[in-house]
């Protein structure tokens, strides 16, 4: 068992698969000499040559246009944003074509593409870099999409992706480069689909991904101060969702807040809140209480920044609202 | 009688006998009256929608003919009954997509007709958002090019789709790696209602070949020979290794848009009178007769003989089941690890 940072797990997981799989190439802005906006391909290019590690254009529609045509075309194509708000300018490519091209060709072209983006606010770098649409992503048929919030889970997520057959958006929160966190030497994956306890409990469920962990993590520490034990749960996978551990946990605390790093309103959590009062509603005493940032654009300036980023003290303000603990 | 191509000569290009220039006629005779067919079955309430080849077939079977079905790869947009055919479609596959059958093979009745991908040819289409299927083409060639592949990736698109972002970004993606592409622009003047003088300010679409270190050349698109001629120039430029073409044809497009349009509203009376005068199936029936290769009695014949399979394969595809609603979750992720 060693310790590695977050970047260095996503880029085991790279390697390995670029190691083990001669159909594996990526591709990205700045992801050869330079080695990534974020140093996950620092040394590939060197390692791995040109051929498969190629710099493109700054042209996000045709490297991930020419992903899904590699794709088709028998590859398995790695894909790097520089960031996921610049996602934007493929979005076309990977919600009209990429989730929907299996679908629309009765079954008979897979696209096995792996799209990673640094996703996410909190590091200072305004509106149009700081957004998290895995959030949007999520919502879409035909596509996965996964979030880690350890070095653990972001290579066992990442070997996942790396065998699956569908598209993929694995976003990867810019906040948690730097994290470090013990990662065993034996070979192990995390499935989709598959949500983490990563601290159990029984008078509230607390629910969020990616970035949102470190502010529940904070949050559960002052409950447990308060004499309120929280159940925390990283979701891990945005599609497919795992009702079954948020029910369960649920149906035992019947409390729960989930919480979204991105805008409150709208996206992934409102859906799963939504889905949750449904299924849920016999064993709540409250609503879904939702927390996410405020519904500005990410403001540049730390202080402004901060305010928008959801943080414990909301968390805990919610709780207290809507279920007086 | 149509001048547009030297009728005298009995000049043939490297790779075509006279057998060829009758067989692509045939195809572009079946597949005028399978167009022509789709229109009927809408107009009955049959096919929700088409878009027509009618005025593009020569260029269209000039391309396949000069490439290698047997390994090259073809990206396809919604306007291409003639590509689908000579790349071996049959009619029976071709309408039971229009009419969203059970068993449709390009997308099992789940996309617009003429999309999708096909189990026989290798080609998929899903271009309608125009110019989508040019960084598609870039992958696929850019696959070829990393296995050391011979295969030429030819992608055909409208003059409205040059417009687009993704024309750009592909082209130029594809002339810096020099990747095995054809880029195909079937020019009709046309997008949707909007003439080509609104839509660029240059008068061909090939100039803008230029740009990306590639050469571009524009021809008319109803001289079948002249086609085969610049798309085999195209593909021998490709599989040495020199990159990318554009070949932009310029043809009519003798039908409204779609079967959705009326293009009496916005084309002048003097265009579509002039667009008559360029039909390739008459100019290409016309190069045959000059040529001794084709008699008027036998073209008659060829026609008759068209109809009767179109006939017949609309009652195939008449008596096909639509799919179950059951089947609604068919198709949408693949299972499974490393394919």
């Amino acid at each position: 068992m060693a310790e590695i940072l977050f970047r260095e797990a996503i880029k085991r997981g790279l390697a390995e698969a670029l190691d083990n799989d001669p159909n594996v190439f990526i591709m990205g802005e700045d992801i050869g000499e330079y080695g990534g906006a974020y140093a996950v391909t620092d040394g590939f290019l060197k390692q791995y040559g040109p051929k498969r590690v190629i710099d493109t254009p700054i042209s996000e529609a045709a490297f991930l246009g020419a992903g899904i045509g590699a794709a088709a075309g028998g590859l398995r194509p790695i894909v790097e944003f520089m960031s996921i708000s610049f996602s934007l300018v493929a979005f076309d490519q990977i919600v009209n074509m990429a989730a929907n091209l299996r679908y629309m060709s009765g079954g008979q072209i897979s696209v096995p593409m792996l799209m990673r983006a640094p996703t996410g606010a909190g590091v200072q770098l305004g509106a149009t870099h700081s957004q998290s649409f895995e959030t949007w992503l999520a919502d879409v048929p035909g596509m996965r999409c996964v979030c880690p919030s350890t070095p653990y889970d972001a290579l066992g997520l990442i070997r996942t992706a790396l065998k699956e057959n569908n598209p993929v958006m694995f976003a990867e929160p810019a906040l948690l480069y730097a994290m470090r966190g013990e990662v065993p030497d034996e070979y192990y994956e995390v499935p989709f689909g598959s949500a983490n306890i990563q601290r159990a409990g029984d008078d509230v469920t607390l629910v969020s991904y990616g970035a949102g962990m470190r502010v529940l993590a904070a949050a559960a520490d002052e409950l447990a101060a308060k004499g309120v034990s929280a159940e925390v749960i990283d979701l891990r996978s945005l599609n497919p969702v795992d009702y079954d551990t948020l029910l369960t946990s649920i149906e035992k605390t019947n409390r729960a807040l989930l919480l979204d790093t991105s805008r409150r309103k709208g996206g992934a959590m409102a859906e799963i809140a939504s889905d949750l009062h449904e299924r849920a509603m016999e064993w709540l005493d409250g609503p879904v209480v939702r927390i996410g940032a405020e519904d500005v654009p990410w403001p540049y300036n730390r202080g402004l920044e901060q305010e928008v980023y959801p943080q414990s003290s909301d968390v805990l303000a919610g709780l207290q609202k809507h279920y007086g603990i | 009688m149509a001048d547009s191509i030297n009728t005298s000569k009995q000049y043939l290009p490297d790779g075509l006998g006279p057998d060829d220039l009758l067989d692509m006629y045939r195809t572009m005779v079946l597949s005028r009256t399978l167009d022509e067919r789709v229109w009927l079955l809408n107009r009955q309430g049959k096919a929700a929608i088409a878009a027509s080849a009618q005025g593009h077939e020569a260029a269209q079977i000039a391309t396949v003919r000069a490439l290698d079905p047997s390994q090259d790869h073809f990206l396809i947009y919604y306007r291409q009954f003639t590509v689908m055919l000579g790349l071996g479609t049959t009619p029976v596959e071709l309408l039971s997509g229009f009419l969203a059958k059970e068993g449709e093979p390009m997308s099992a009745a789940r996309q617009f007709p003429l999309h999708g991908a096909h189990p026989r040819v290798d080609l998929f289409s899903f271009s309608n958002v125009v110019a989508t299927q040019l960084p598609h083409a870039v992958g696929v060639a850019l696959a070829d090019k990393m296995r050391n592949s011979t295969a030429v990736t030819t992608v055909f698109f409208g003059d409205g789709a040059a417009s687009q972002g993704d024309t750009h970004e592909a082209m130029n993606f594809a002339g810096v790696h020099r990747l095995p592409v054809i880029f195909l622009c079937e020019n009709n003047r046309y997008a949707i209602s909007v003439p080509l003088h609104k839509q660029m300010p240059v008068d061909s679409v090939a100039s803008r070949a230029s740009a990306y270190g590639f050469p571009g050349v524009s021809i008319d698109g109803t001289d079948m020979l002249g086609v085969y001629e610049a798309v085999s120039a195209a593909a021998a430029r490709a599989r040495a290794g020199d990159g990318p073409t554009l070949v932009e044809v310029n043809v009519e497009r003798l039908l409204p848009h779609t079967t959705d349009d009326d293009h009496t509203r916005y084309r002048p009376e003097d265009d579509i009178a002039g667009m008559k005068l360029r039909d390739p199936l008459e100019i290409t029936r016309d190069m045959l007769v000059s040529r001794g290769l084709l008699t008027l009695e036998q073209d008659a014949a060829l026609r008759s003989a068209a109809l009767k399979t179109v006939n017949e394969a609309t009652d195939t595809v008449d008596a096909m089941p639509y799919p179950t609603v059951d089947t609604m979750y068919d198709h949408l992720f693949a299972e499974g690890g490393a394919r």
